[in-house]
């Protein structure tokens, strides 16, 4: 069970009291009528799948009701921050490969999980990949 | 002043309201209760019941007018007015849940709207949508605890707080107005289900279920 922060009741509860709502920051295109149907068929249909770092949006369903944001990692599962409805993540998928330490979970270039793996296993997983 | 149309959901000359309890037998319940009870359940019928919406700046400056208390603006905060008999509570960012006592719910709103002017809120009656049951007793932690994954040890939820949160796979509104007392405020399609729960809960430690009067 994930243990979730809600930004809005300022404290963790339970994942049974919240939805997951697919990818986050996803804007509606300003004209829609001037839109492609590819452009139109994107913003519809289309989102990402990344490995790695992903920013979702959430809903406290049984609680204060508010949509939010979570920084997640697809690999790990770890939670590395969840952030307010018109706030911008700190931690993105470039800041972590630049490598800055969010919490105790730092991730390699591939997505992969670096901290608290063996460096065999690194090793290997790295090795696989090049 | 608002220009929504209102009327009163519980006139004086309407006929018999029910409780969403109604169904669930608590008279012959009562006959039952235990001697030296652990847990003590008792309905709090007919309550007035408003949901209170908009900016807390706006709101806050009506309540206090109206109820001469301050809106909760910290998440989860419950207040009561100088008598306890009236209570706001903290629901979401710009949601609030006013509980009055019987037959006020209509007269507050109308003070509230008159308060209010043109401000952007909405004021939802929803004292037939729902029903306060209190649990009280030595033994009352411990049915929550098995109720609720919400963390209820008194240093995580002390007198003054209430969260919406799941309840028995269902949802209620869980409150502490003071040490020795319970509220949760079930959904009246829930009522039933959670008050079943409850008696089931509450058996182990010695129940008592007191009538409500109505
Ligand atoms: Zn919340």
């Amino acid at each position: 069970m994930f243990h979730i922060y809600c930004p809005y009741c300022e404290e963790h509860r339970e994942e049974e009291e919240f939805h997951p709502k697919g990818q986050a920051h996803i804007a509606r295109p300003a004209d829609p009528d001037a839109c492609s149907d590819a452009e139109w068929g994107d913003y519809l249909f289309f989102r990402d799948n990344p490995r790695g770092i992903h920013h979702e949006l959430w809903v406290h369903a049984v609680g204060c009701r508010k949509f939010f944001n979570i920084t997640r990692h697809t690999v790990t599962y770890a939670i590395l921050e969840t952030y307010r409805m018109g706030e911008q993540p700190t931690i993105t998928a470039e800041s972590l490969a630049s490598g800055e330490k969010a919490g105790n979970v730092q991730a390699a270039s591939g997505g992969q999980q670096t901290v608290g793996a063996s460096d065999a296993a690194v090793a290997s997983v790295k090795g696989a990949q090049a | 002043m608002s220009d929504v149309r209102m009327f009163d959901s519980r006139p004086a000359t309407a006929v018999d309201a029910e409780s969403p309890l109604a169904v669930s037998n608590l008279a012959e319940r009562a006959r039952r209760s235990a001697a030296d009870p652990g847990v003590t359940l008792r309905e709090r019928a007919f309550l007035g019941h408003l949901i209170l919406r908009g900016g807390a700046i706006v709101l806050d400056e009506a309540v206090r007018e109206v109820l001469g208390v301050s809106l909760p603006a910290r998440p989860g905060a419950l207040v009561h007015d100088a008598d306890g008999e009236r209570s706001i509570q903290w629901l979401s960012p710009d949601e609030w849940l006013l509980i009055v006592p019987e037959g006020e719910a209509y007269t507050l709103e109308k003070r509230l709207r008159d308060a209010l002017g043109d401000a952007h809120f909405a004021i939802v009656d929803v004292s037939g949508g729902q029903t306060l049951v209190e649990l009280s007793g030595p033994r009352a932690r411990e049915v929550l605890m098995k109720s609720t994954p919400y963390d209820v040890h008194p240093r995580h939820f002390p007198a003054g707080k209430g969260v919406t949160t799941t309840f028995a796979k269902a949802t209620a509104i869980v409150r502490r107005p003071d040490e020795e007392l319970w509220e949760l405020v079930l959904r009246r399609s829930f009522a039933d289900y959670c008050y079943r729960w409850l008696v089931d809960a509450g058996e182990e430690y010695g129940l008592a279920v007191e009538e409500s009067g109505r």
